[in-house]
């Protein structure tokens, strides 16, 4: 019986989750971008010359046909690393994005060998 | 004439605090006894000083005594009376004398209400307290001294920035420091308790409601700044892994951390140097996040005018704390004997200090980062939003699958006998998460999970009252605040999930319209306040499936002193959701830039966080009741 | 705890606050000198009076290069102007205009008033352009040399320290 609902839930799931198709939110896009001219601010909430300059670019990129991942590339390409607000994964960067991993196996091996002296 | 009361008054109470030290010393070389009345005195009277030296600095506020420099800097005469005197702990100077404040008035208080603790203890906890006290007092004094005087006095100050002006960030800063300057005292009570090696579970009982105040204290701060800045700086969002934000939120993990291990403490005797690792991070992380706030090397949202002296001065200072715990600590570490079952409330807790170190570790990372490259590679990057989204999220989904167990295993050793109870909750919460996305159409997975497991902690949670409460034993201070963080996880990942955001060029006159709304820009007016212009714009919404219309009015204002261009949203809130609507004016065009947002269960949000900080204060009350 | 990892935590945290305080006294401002050294990215502008299109080869033909981003609401525009238009008599030297989000009739009004340094002029009216070289913020200037690569970057207005550097390099 528990299987069975469980059969029907996933299939539900699985309808509602690959149904829709990707498309891409220009928001999405200016909310991970820096802007230059301001103290922190996203694209997205920016009211500045700038920032209504790159939101008409990022428009244009995306009717081109520019996946996110190369919309992102061509900024950092034009404005430095500094305009993407998620860094990339690459050499200098590495570190940001795996010691929280690294910390979190540390912490959880410890954890284990606490309980496993006891053994 | 204020400048000079405040500089002597300043001096008086380093003089204090030297006489504070010097009598604990004395006191320290006859280890029986009690603690000698003067030092009470001398404390009681440090104490009271020091407010006079702060109501000293409000009357120059009020007053707008503009020949002193920080007030001729963050005030004007055309400012309302509440914010001149916010006004006071609204700027550097200003600020550090609340520091000094909460400082001494904790180290009185941590005084009088330990006496059934050593004596030793006790002396050396003030006297580490007070070492602190004259850090800062030197720092006020000698480098951002409020009282400082500009001769001739201006006829009129600089004015305060109008964003700033607000009934919220009146009080953000007073909370928020009560509680990262309140973790002092544990971190003075930590050096004693390394010093006179009184490391039994006792000590638990002095510092557990110092922890708990200031843990209850610091989320009130963060949650008054976060709704600040959700209306304020009209972006829709209220938090925004700002620098500025992280810094208040570092300590704040490690307090939730300190004080779920302090039970384990209290109750089983172990994880004593945990603890006080704990107590020593919590400052040591808080004085962190002010250097990173006040030397300006960070590029933050929040500015506070920024000087490299500044930063010397508080790097300094953090590197004594450090190197002088890292000192102590290494001194005193001895390897404990734990007697651990992995199946035990004391391992489910140790899981809990496992996820808040994890989450410590990447904010902090997320943070500094930054700084690193920039100084080793000169490349500088920008770390935001998406990082911390993309590494904490997952994890949040196993810590709430934690949370909701934990509470309910047993001490040394615990048998699963309810299983089938969680199995039904896990489908329950499948169930009602279904019903949310079929109805609603969301579809990322890590939303759905996210959602599955923040209902799952909130109905077990219940389950667990009702259970304690036929078994009249309820623990209500657990209850509340464990329920209501499930709850603040579900209303965040709701209000993410099905938050609309348009965004349109529109002229006076046009309608835009979009899935079921329809916004029409009717009128914009020019409206002149006392001390600000403001352009008014009407806007009306209509939800053309409920016919239901809201006219919602953002302005662009023009501040005078200092000039200034502010942005306010408007927004109009229920119990489902908050209609958010900003204007902004397109340089040399008649264009208006509005933004308009849906956001729904904002108001839950807020009061989720209450509730979590209620859940702190009833615990706070049951362990005073039980002492 | 054993020696080695209490030398490791020291020297880690020794580290940590050497940077912060090296740190200290950087500049944070942002600026994007990454960009020097490397080549000039494709673009179209358009020229001012026609409707014909500059195109990177149309830079080739010149020693040198200095891409100057300006428009005539912009107020630092016209401190710089006294400097460019001494740069307009470097024979080494050709000036590219780029106008930006501007009005044709204030732009004109703008050359009008103050002389014209500019060898060859265009225009970006929705500053799309710009985005390709890296531009936040008006006036700007880029100088290239003859393969197009890019030699120094100028955000705000040109200084006559500027000035002195630019006829060092092209010289």
């Amino acid at each position: 019986m528990k299987f069975k609902l469980f059969l029907i839930l996933f299939v539900l799931y699985s309808q509602s989750i690959f149904s829709e198709e990707k498309k891409i939110d220009p928001n999405s896009i200016h909310k991970n971008l820096r802007c230059l001219v301001c103290q922190g601010q996203t694209i997205s909430d920016s009211n500045s010359d700038f920032a209504q300059t790159i939101k008409l670019v990022v428009k244009d990129l995306i009717n081109e046909g520019k996946t996110e991942e190369e919309i992102y590339s061509f900024m950092s390409d034009k404005y430095g690393e500094w305009i993407v607000f998620k860094p990339e994964l690459n050499m200098h960067n590495s570190l940001l994005w795996i010691l929280p991993y690294i910390a979190l196996i540390f912490g959880g091996f410890f954890i284990f060998g606490l309980i496993k002296k006891r053994q | 004439m204020l400048s000079n009361l405040g500089n002597s008054i300043l001096f008086l109470c380093v003089i204090l605090s030297l006489s504070i030290i010097y009598f604990a010393n004395q006191s320290l070389k006859t280890p029986e006894g009690k603690i000698s009345k003067i030092i009470y005195q001398f404390s009681l009277v440090q104490s009271c000083l020091i407010i006079v030296c702060f109501f000293t600095l409000i009357a120059a506020f009020i007053v707008s005594d503009f020949s002193l420099i920080t007030v001729y800097q963050n005030s004007h005469t055309s400012k309302p009376i509440l914010y001149k005197i916010s006004g006071t702990w609204g700027n550097h100077e200003g600020s550090l004398l609340l520091w000094a404040i909460i400082l001494t008035i904790f180290s009185f208080l941590f005084l009088v209400y330990n006496n059934n603790h050593p004596k030793k203890f006790r002396l050396l906890t003030l006297i580490v307290q007070n070492i602190l006290i004259l850090g800062f007092l030197f720092f006020i004094l000698f480098n951002s001294n409020p009282f400082s005087s500009l001769v001739p006095a201006p006829n009129e100050g600089l004015g305060l920035n109008p964003i700033l002006q607000d009934p919220a960030l009146a009080i953000h800063p007073p909370l928020l420091y009560i509680g990262f300057v309140g973790s002092s005292i544990y971190f003075s009570a930590a050096i004693a308790s390394l010093i006179s090696n009184y490391s039994s579970n006792s000590f638990s009982l002095s510092i557990k409601n110092w922890v708990l105040v200031s843990w209850c204290f610091q989320s009130l701060g963060i949650l008054v700044g976060s709704i600040w800045a959700y209306y304020e700086l009209g972006w829709g969002g209220f938090w925004f892994w700002d620098p500025v934000e992280n810094a208040s939120l570092l300590p704040w993990f490690a307090m939730t951390a300190l004080f779920h291990s302090l039970i384990v403490f209290e109750r089983r005797n172990i994880f004593y140097f945990w603890v006080i690792i704990l107590c020593l991070m919590t400052f040591i992380l808080s004085v962190m996040g002010t250097f990173l706030v006040r030397s300006g090397i960070l590029n933050s949202v929040h500015t506070f005018a920024s000087d490299p002296s500044r930063g010397l001065y508080i790097l300094s200072f953090l590197s004594l704390m450090i190197f002088g715990s890292i000192f102590l600590l290494f001194k005193k570490y001895k390897t404990e004997n734990y007697n651990l079952n992995q199946n035990s409330k004391e391992t489910f807790i140790l899981i809990n200090n496992w996820f808040m170190m994890f989450y410590l570790v990447t904010v902090l990372l997320g943070t500094i980062y930054p700084i690193f490259t920039d100084a080793i590679t000169n490349n500088q990057i920008s770390v935001g939003p998406p990082f911390y989204n993309t590494i904490i999220i997952p994890i949040v989904v196993f810590f709430l699958l934690f949370m909701a167990v934990g509470p309910r295993v047993k001490w040394i050793k615990n048998k699963f006998e309810d299983l089938k109870i969680y199995i039904f909750i896990l489908i329950g919460s499948l169930l009602i998460n279904f019903l949310i996305t079929y109805f609603l159409e969301s579809y990322s997975i890590l939303s759905n999970l996210i959602i599955i497991s923040a209902l799952f902690l909130i109905s077990s949670s219940l389950v667990d009252g009702i259970k304690e409460l036929k078994k009249n034993r309820l623990d209500y201070a657990r209850i509340i605040s464990h329920a209501s963080f499930g709850f603040l996880v579900l209303f965040i990942g709701l209000n993410d999930i099905f938050s609309i955001e348009k965004d349109y060029n529109i002229k006076l006159g046009e309608t835009k319209k979009f899935e079921n709304y329809s916004i029409k820009f009717q009128t914009l007016d020019l409206k002149e306040f006392s001390n600000y212009k403001a352009v008014v714009g009407e806007l009306e919404v209509l939800n053309t499936d409920t016919n239901k219309k809201n006219i919602l009015n953002p302005e662009i204002r023009i501040y005078d002193n200092p000039q200034t261009l502010t942005y306010e949203a408007s927004i109009k809130s229920n119990f489902l959701r908050d209609y958010y609507l900003t204007m902004s004016n397109i340089d040399r065009s008649d264009y208006y830039n509005i933004k308009f947002q849906r956001k729904p269960l904002m108001i839950w949000i807020w009061i989720s966080v209450v509730m979590i900080v209620i859940g702190g204060f009833l615990r706070i009350f049951t362990n005073a009741k039980s002492n | 705890m054993q020696k080695a990892t209490k030398v490791l935590i020291i020297l880690f945290l020794i580290f940590v606050i050497s940077i912060f305080y090296i740190s200290l006294n950087r500049d944070t401002s942002y600026n994007t000198s990454s960009l020097i050294n490397k080549e000039l990215p494709e673009f179209e502008i358009s020229f001012f009076n026609e409707k014909k299109f500059y195109k990177n080869n149309d830079l080739k033909k010149n020693n040198y290069t200095l891409i100057n981003f300006w428009a005539s609401w912009c107020a630092p525009c016209r401190t710089e102007h006294p400097i460019l238009m001494k740069l307009s008599q470097e024979k080494n030297l050709k000036i590219f205009g780029v106008n930006f989000k501007d009005k044709k009739i204030h732009a004109d009004q703008f050359l009008k008033e103050l002389g014209n340094p500019y060898a060859f002029i265009g225009k970006d009216i929705n500053g799309k352009q710009s985005v390709r070289f890296g531009i936040y913020g008006i006036p700007e200037s880029i100088l290239i040399n003859k393969n197009l690569l890019i030699m120094k970057k100028f955000v705000g207005p040109l200084s006559s320290d500027d000035l002195s550097q630019i006829v060092e390099i092209i010289n």
